[in-house]
C-alpha cells in the first residue's frame, strides 16, 4: 500500500475547524432548553399556601436541622414540594437506546477501517509474515 | 527555529520533562476529583434518597474500580500524554480516538467551569456574610481560570506539587469534619436513626441516583493524562490512581455519614456547599473555617487538574492533526502543550457564564461516561490483539474479563439513569458527538497522517 500524504491545512482553515466544534458544543448545551422532556417537576404555578412542619410530615428532629439550616416551614415546604417524574416514556427510551447503541456501532465500524489503513502503512500489507512477528 | 516549537510539523519534536512521581499522579486524580465531595455528589439524593445515594457511592466506586484496573493496564503500556485518547489511536482507531479525545476536553473543560464558578459563588458568599452584599462572582470566576491556566503554562510539577499540598489539605479537611461529628456517640451530633428516611421513590429512584453518584470519583481516570511526564509510567500510574480511588471510596464513605446524619435528604439534594453546610450545624466555627478552605481548594485543585487534561488531550490531537495543529506545540522552555491550554481558557470562561450550570454538568458527566464506555471496549480488544504474553505491562488486571462486562453493565445503567430526569440533554449531547463524528470522517480526517497513528513499539496487531 502506497503512504498516504495528508492535505496541509492553512491557518484560516484551522481556525475554521476550530470555531465550527465550539459553535457545536454551544447548540448542544443549549438545544435541551428548547426541549420540554427533562422531567423534574418544578411547581412553579403552586398557588400560595399555607404550610405547618406538621402538614409537610417533618418529624420534630427534622424540623430542628431545618431551622438550623435558615429555613422556616414556607422555604421548605418549596424544596419539600420539588419532586422527580420517573415516569418512563417507552418510546423515548427505545430512541434514546438506538442512538447510543447506533453511535458506537458507527464508530467503532468506521475506527475499524481506518485503522487497517493505518496499520498497513506501518506494518506493510503483507499480514502473514507480520503475524508470524507477532507470535513471537 | 522559532520560539515554540509545533510537535505535529517537527520530527525531531521536543517532549515534556518527566519529572512526576507517584503522589503527583495521585493529586492530579483525587485533585480533580475530591471537589465532588464537597458538592455534587449529593444531588443523587435528590433522585434517590439518602439510601439510594449510598447505594450509587458503592455501586458507582465499582464503576471506577474496575476503570481504575482497566486504565492502570493500558496505560502501563501505553505511556503517552493524551491517555486515553492514545489508547484509542492504538488500539481502536482514529475516529474512536477522535472521540475519546472529545470526551476528556469537553468533561474537563466543563468541570474546569463547573469548579471555577463555585470558586466565584463561594467569594460572594463570604462577601455577603462580611457585609458586602452583591459582590459579583464572575470576576473571581475568570481569575481563577487565568491563575491556574498560567500555573500549567510555566510547568506541570510545580502544577501537580501545589495539587497535592491543596488536595491534601481538602482530604483532611473531611477527615476533621468527620472526627468533629462526633461519630463514635450516635444520636449526639448525628441523627441517622431521626433523619435516614425509606427510598423515596423506591428502586427506580435509587437507579437514578446513579447519574450524580459519578460526582463521587468523576475524573480519576485523569491520571493517565500525565503519562508522558511521570518518571516510571509503569509503576506510578498504576499506584497513584488506584491509590486515587481508594482515597475517594473513604472519602465518599464518610462525607456520606456525616451529611446525611446532619441534613433532611430534601435538603441534602439541593445544597450547593452540603459539607459547608454540615459544620454550619455543627457550629464549630474553626470547623466552619476548615471547611469553607477545604471547599475552596477542592474547587481549586479540582480545577487545576481539569487543566492540565484537557490541554493534554487538547494538544494530543493536535499534534496527531485530528484537531488543527498549531495545538499540537510544546513550549521549548517549559515544555508545556502552551497553545492548547491558552486556548482553552476563554472556552472554560465562557462556559461558566452561560448560566447553563445543570447542562454542563450533564455534559461533563455523560462525556465521562462515554469514555467509560469506550474503555470496557478498548480493554477487551487490547487482550484480544496482544494477549499477556505478546507485549510486557506494567501491571497486569486481574480476573479479566469480568472487570470490562461490569464496567459495560454499569455504563448502561447510568445512561437509563440519566434518562430518567435528563433525557433531553442525553439525546442533545449524543447528537453532538454524532455530528462530530460525522464531521471528522468527511473533513479532518483527510489531514491525518495514517502511519503516524501508530507510534508504540508493539508487533502488529492479531487480526490485522
Amino acid at each position: 500500500m502506497s503512504t498516504y500524504i495528508p492535505k496541509i491545512q492553512h491557518k484560516r482553515g484551522q481556525l475554521i475547524d476550530s470555531l465550527f466544534i465550539l459553535v457545536l458544543v454551544y447548540v448542544s448545551l443549549y438545544i435541551p432548553l428548547f426541549l420540554e422532556s427533562d422531567t423534574k417537576s418544578a411547581e412553579e404555578t403552586a398557588t400560595v399556601q399555607s404550610y405547618t412542619w406538621e402538614s409537610l410530615g417533618v418529624s420534630a428532629v427534622e424540623q430542628e436541622q431545618w431551622q438550623k439550616l435558615g429555613y422556616d416551614e414556607a422555604a421548605a415546604a418549596e424544596i419539600i414540594n420539588d419532586k422527580f417524574d420517573y415516569t418512563i416514556d417507552p418510546l423515548m427510551l427505545a430512541i434514546t437506546a438506538l442512538v447510543i447503541i447506533g453511535y458506537f456501532f458507527f464508530v467503532i465500524r468506521i475506527s475499524d477501517r481506518q485503522y487497517r489503513e493505518v496499520i498497513e502503512e506501518k506494518f506493510g500489507a503483507d499480514e502473514t509474515s507480520s503475524k508470524q512477528e507477532a507470535t513471537q | 527555529m522559532t520560539a515554540e516549537t509545533s510537535a505535529a510539523e517537527n520530527p525531531q519534536r521536543i517532549s515534556m520533562f518527566k519529572v512526576l512521581n507517584p503522589f503527583h499522579v495521585w493529586a492530579l486524580g483525587v485533585g480533580i476529583v475530591l471537589v465532588g465531595e464537597f458538592m455534587g455528589w449529593n444531588f443523587s439524593v435528590a433522585k434517590g434518597g439518602a439510601y439510594g445515594a449510598l447505594i450509587a457511592c458503592w455501586v458507582i466506586g465499582l464503576l471506577y474500580s474496575c476503570v481504575a484496573m482497566i486504565d492502570s493496564e493500558v496505560t502501563s503500556t501505553v505511556a503517552a500524554a493524551g491517555g486515553q485518547y492514545t489508547q484509542a489511536k492504538h488500539i481502536i482507531g482514529p475516529l474512536m480516538a477522535f472521540n475519546v479525545g472529545l470526551f476528556l476536553v469537553m468533561a474537563y473543560t466543563m468541570l474546569e467551569a463547573a469548579d471555577a464558578l463555585i470558586v466565584g459563588d463561594l467569594m460572594s458568599a463570604v462577601a455577603a456574610a462580611t457585609g458586602y452584599e452583591g459582590l459579583s462572582p464572575q470576576p473571581f470566576v475568570v481569575l481563577t481560570i487565568a491563575f491556574l491556566a498560567w500555573l500549567n503554562y510555566r510547568g506541570v510539577f510545580m502544577t501537580l506539587t501545589v495539587n497535592f499540598v491543596i488536595t491534601l489539605f481538602a482530604f483532611l479537611a473531611i477527615i476533621a469534619l468527620f472526627i468533629g461529628a462526633d461519630p463514635l456517640n450516635p444520636g449526639n451530633i448525628l441523627r441517622h436513626s431521626d433523619l435516614l428516611t425509606e427510598l423515596p421513590y423506591g428502586w427506580i429512584g435509587v437507579v437514578a441516583s446513579l447519574q450524580f453518584g459519578m460526582w463521587y470519583y468523576l475524573g480519576i481516570e485523569g491520571t493517565c493524562q500525565a503519562a508522558e511526564e511521570v518518571r516510571s509510567a509503569g509503576r506510578s500510574i498504576p499506584l497513584g490512581t488506584i491509590g486515587g480511588i481508594l482515597t475517594l471510596l473513604v472519602a465518599a464513605s464518610l462525607t456520606w455519614y456525616v451529611a446525611t446524619g446532619l441534613m433532611p435528604w430534601q435538603y441534602l439534594g439541593q445544597a450547593a456547599t452540603p459539607l459547608y453546610d454540615a459544620a454550619s450545624i455543627i457550629g464549630n466555627p474553626s470547623l466552619q473555617v476548615v471547611l469553607f478552605i477545604g471547599t475552596m481548594f477542592a474547587a481549586i485543585a479540582s480545577a487545576n487538574g481539569c487543566i492540565n487534561d484537557a490541554a493534554r488531550a487538547w494538544f494530543s490531537m493536535g499534534r496527531d492533526r485530528y484537531m488543527p495543529t498549531w495545538f499540537g506545540a510544546i513550549h521549548p522552555h517549559y515544555r508545556t502543550p502552551f497553545r492548547a491550554i491558552i486556548f482553552l481558557i476563554p472556552i472554560a470562561v465562557s462556559f461558566a457564564f452561560t448560566g447553563l450550570l445543570d447542562q454542563v454538568i450533564t455534559f461533563s458527566i455523560l462525556s465521562g461516561l462515554l469514555g467509560y464506555t469506550f474503555m470496557s471496549i478498548n480493554m477487551m480488544r487490547f487482550r484480544k490483539m496482544w494477549p499477556l504474553d505478546v507485549i510486557k505491562r506494567g501491571y497486569i488486571h486481574p480476573f479479566h474479563p469480568i472487570p470490562a462486562l461490569v464496567l459495560l453493565g454499569l455504563c448502561a445503567a447510568v445512561y437509563f439513569a440519566t434518562f430518567l430526569g435528563y433525557g433531553a440533554s442525553l439525546l442533545s449531547i449524543m447528537a453532538f458527538y454524532i455530528v462530530a463524528s460525522a464531521w471528522f470522517v468527511m473533513r479532518r480526517y483527510q489531514f491525518v497522517k495514517r502511519g503516524d497513528q501508530f507510534t508504540m513499539p508493539w508487533p502488529r496487531p492479531r487480526g490485522y
